[in-house]
């Protein structure tokens, strides 16, 4: 019988079995029933059986199918929480019946989390009450110390799935958005009633109504002072600071055009020389500060502050006297020992004291076959430990180690901005020197021709020079694209990216979790009963080196039968006896088959009674789609960094086209290394990649994009996050972020187009606040309209050919 | 004419004062989150035991800052 399981062909998910009750996915590895529901796992279960037991099944009927998926949880240990330095650190309010603590839960995503978070209290005794911020996805728990403790409260939260994400330097720091929406309603406010004072002057007012027409302009003035001083008042900083750092961006004619609309206008009002601008002044304002808050809008959405320390253990057990107390791993000094279990995470480089581990560096080197350590022996930070338990002692402090030196690298500090200019800051130095030249002239003109004219003209010019529709522009045009983006996926850090994506001449790729794909394929050759696949399952599950879980997950059924004289060998295999059954599983000679091996792909062989039965090949799977992606991009160069061994050469050679540069054996610092010379070389370099052993060369590229399968698990700092899935459409992506400067080049095209009709009425002397009124509107309007009716196109018609 | 500057006052008052009252319903973390409440008002009031707790809780100070 051939066993197959197909990952990801879209067949299976339609004849296999039902998705799970619990989280949706499919139930292809372990189908369990109970309560006539599906479930896919023992966790997904577990987690009902906790809701059902505390008559908590109203969180199915919220939403379906609700819960995350728990066959990938981490252990965790929350008893540090009960520490005295950290509680004081993470308590918003203590006393002695009352506490309260808020914390960050990843996992909230629908109307199920939230009920089920705010009736936190029908589960754990003790909270009083819970609150979640849905858009911060942070719950407030408010619960009596002396029932429960702060540990179990977050173990409890982790038994259904809404693990807390513990970060203790974090300071809980307010949304950045609110200054910029009062901002927004004042100009706003002030908008509205100044064109509504403005009306009765532009519909004509005769002489016997002089009186208001200067109650309304002095309204005006009223109106449009907190507009100046406060609404505006990032760009009139802005201009100050580049002007120090001798650096013309967008504010700065902004800022000019801003203080001579205001002091033109007061100096009309105040002489009688006519109702100045005022209405024009505060619709600026307005307009310009919609522009900037639609920009805030787009990003608020992804956390991408998310570092390496966040897949840091923040708590180890550390020996005090005879015992083993939780500690911070910052407290951690040399000399101590410590103790880390299975699948935790090694925090500082330490010495092994126990005989032997297993340490998988995948986190550090991309190697993902776990490496032997023997007693005595540095294990590196970010190394995680398989299996055992075992005692080590720190070498060296926390802050020092490995894996932090790798990335306090200086490169990854440099910004990336200094060195890439952007198109708008390029628009806005000529333009800012063609206005005041053009003011300048004819200012010079009109001194000659009329003194009395001269200021007038002057001050015009420089209204309409004013680049409102230039700064809207951007904004409106990038915004869209990163929604489109959105739509489909691939999610950018800002609008920049764009920009950056669009220059791009070269890629990079990391292999595993990216050309591969990260899920293995598991194939059985040779014959087993039902019975005894079952029985090797649980033979199995009884270790925990990375290819028997595989196994485990790849044998449908549940792991039933217990297991006798456990022996695991090393290295080797491990044997055992299952229902009366002595079975063997591991490598060719621990077995006793005489097969060849083949370098592209592990076999693991079982053998039943003593006679070899058959074997399990397990192999990574290339990513559906990243072959023809690959070929349409034959014409830029690409390479592939990869941190494992040289196995999967062949199979490579094919995927990639054959002028590419394809390197094993690349630590992360040769990927940085590597990205770096193409760099100097003149290329624009994109690199794509997974992993933490990924963030460097993700940082130094030009653009560093992280694949990921799962959204929101992991983001090493990145500039943006692309599903794997929409990986093929890469190609698409590049064309569209090339699209929208051209699109962005248009949109100044037009900007420039009415600053030049508008500057025809000012040199003239025809600007009047009514013309002035009407024009900076319509510019605005028609450059927002373009951009965005503009990509809404361009998308749909480059995407369309994908799909 | 006079009763236009009355009617623009009054206008502005009451303006200024909505103005005001959305800045300080800002403030105040009313637009922190624009979802939850929405949803939560659905949801429906199982009758459990009244709690014990629940006193404890009317009680507390609010601590919010």
């Amino acid at each position: 019988m051939s066993n197959t399981v197909a990952e990801e062909s879209p067949v299976s998910k339609i004849t296999e079995q039902a998705a799970c009750y619990h989280c949706g996915q499919d139930c292809k590895e372990d189908n369990l029933l109970k309560d006539g529901k599906n479930f896919c796992c023992y966790g997904c279960q577990t987690v009902y059986d906790i809701l059902s037991e505390n008559d908590l099944c109203e969180y199915y009927s919220y939403d379906a199918k609700p819960g995350a998926s728990l066959k990938n949880l981490a252990v965790s240990d929350f008893s540090y929480l009960d520490e005295k330095s950290v509680r004081d650190k993470l308590l918003i309010f203590q006393s002695d019946t009352f506490c309260k603590v808020e914390f960050y839960v990843p996992a909230i995503h629908c109307i199920s989390c939230l009920w089920l978070l705010e009736n936190l209290q029908r589960l754990q005794k003790g909270v009083i009450r819970s609150q979640v911020n849905f858009a911060r996805k942070r719950v407030t728990i408010e619960f009596n110390p002396a029932v429960v403790s702060l540990s179990a409260i977050a173990a409890s939260m982790t038994s259904v799935g809404y693990a807390p994400l513990v970060n203790l330097e974090e300071k809980t720091t307010k949304k950045e958005t609110h200054p910029l929406i009062a901002k927004l309603s004042v100009a706003g406010f002030a908008f509205g009633n100044v064109m509504l004072l403005s009306f009765p002057e532009y519909l004509g007012l005769d002489g016997t109504e002089q009186q208001l027409q200067q109650l309304f302009s002095y309204l005006n003035i009223a109106l449009s002072i907190p507009v100046l001083l406060y609404s505006s008042q990032d760009y009139f900083k802005n201009t100050w600071t580049s002007i120090q750092q001798k650096q013309i961006n967008i504010d700065v004619p902004i800022a000019v055009g801003l203080a001579a609309l205001f002091f033109r206008s007061t100096y009309d009002v105040l002489f009688h020389v006519g109702p100045g601008y005022f209405d024009s002044f505060s619709g600026l304002v307005f307009f310009l500060l919609i522009g900037r808050w639609f920009q805030d809008k787009t990003y608020e959405s992804l956390a991408f502050d998310r570092d390496y320390k966040s897949y840091f253990p923040l708590a180890i057990q550390k020996q005090v006297g005879e015992d083993w107390k939780p500690v911070v791993v910052y407290e951690l000094a040399p000399g101590d020992v410590i103790r880390v279990r299975n699948m935790e995470v090694v925090p500082t480089d330490a010495k092994l004291i126990s005989d032997q581990a297993y340490i998988d560096y995948s986190f550090v080197t991309g190697e993902s076959k776990p490496v032997k350590v023997h007693e005595g022996d540095l294990v590196y930070a970010g190394g995680r430990l398989i299996g055992e338990p075992v005692i080590l002692q720190v070498e060296k402090k926390t802050s020092q180690s490995h894996l932090t030196s790798l990335w306090n690298n200086a490169v990854f500090q440099k910004p990336k901005e200094s060195r890439y200019r952007k198109i708008i800051d390029q628009a806005a130095k000529g333009f800012t020197w063609f206005v005041l030249a053009f003011s300048i002239v004819s200012g010079v003109y009109w001194y000659y021709a009329d003194p009395s004219k001269m200021w007038l003209i002057l001050t015009s010019v420089l209204i309409v020079a004013c680049p409102c529709a230039l700064a809207l522009a951007a904004p409106f045009t990038y915004g869209n694209m990163l929604r489109v983006f959105g739509r489909h996926g691939f999610y950018l850090k800002n609008a920049d990216v764009i920009e950056r994506m669009a220059g791009i001449d070269a890629l990079v790729f990391d292999k595993t979790g990216t050309i591969t794909q990260g899920a293995a394929t598991v194939i059985f050759t040779g014959h087993l009963s039902q019975h005894e696949f079952s029985c090797v399952k649980s033979l199995a599950a009884s270790s925990t080196h990375p290819l028997s879980e595989l196994i485990v997950k790849h044998i449908s059924g549940h792991a039933q039968w217990p297991v006798k004289n456990l022996i695991e060998r090393a290295g080797k295999g491990i044997e055992g006896e299952v229902a009366c059954l002595p079975i063997k599983i591991g490598s060719v000679n621990f077995v006793g088959a005489n097969t060849l091996e083949d370098q592209t792909s592990s076999h693991v062989f079982v053998s039943i009674n003593g006679e070899v039965k058959g074997h399990f090949t397990i192999s990574t799977a290339l990513r559906s789609g990243i072959k023809d992606t690959l070929t349409q991009m034959s014409g830029v160069p690409v390479a592939m960094l990869s941190g494992d061994n040289e196995s999967d050469r062949d199979r490579m050679q094919t995927v990639f086209a054959d002028n590419a540069t394809l390197r094993f054996h690349q630590t992360p610092q040769d990927k940085m290394t590597f990205i770096q010379d193409w760099k100097e070389e003149g290329k624009q370099v994109m690199m794509l990649g997974d992993g933490l052993n990924d963030a460097g060369a993700l940082k130094q590229s030009d653009v560093g994009i992280a694949v990921s399968d799962n959204t929101g698990v992991f983001t090493p700092a990145c500039d943006g996050i692309i599903q794997g899935s929409e990986l093929r459409r890469l190609n698409l992506y590049l064309r569209l972020a090339r699209a929208s400067t051209v699109i962005l080049k248009i949109a100044f095209g037009i900007s420039f187009f009415y600053n030049i009709i508008s500057l025809g009425f000012a040199v003239t002397g025809y600007l009047t606040p009514l013309v002035a009124a009407i024009l900076m509107p319509v510019s605005s309007i028609s450059v927002v309209g373009f951009s965005s009716i503009a990509v809404g196109l361009v998308s749909r018609s480059i995407l369309k050919k994908s799909s | 004419m006079n009763i236009i500057v009355l009617l623009i006052a009054i206008s502005l008052t009451i303006a200024i004062l909505f103005l005001g009252s959305f800045l300080w319903s800002m403030r105040s973390g009313q637009f922190d989150d624009t979802y939850g409440p929405s949803v939560r008002m659905l949801f429906d009031d199982k009758k459990v035991k009244q709690d014990p707790q629940k006193d404890i809780d009317q009680r507390q100070p609010d601590s919010q800052s």
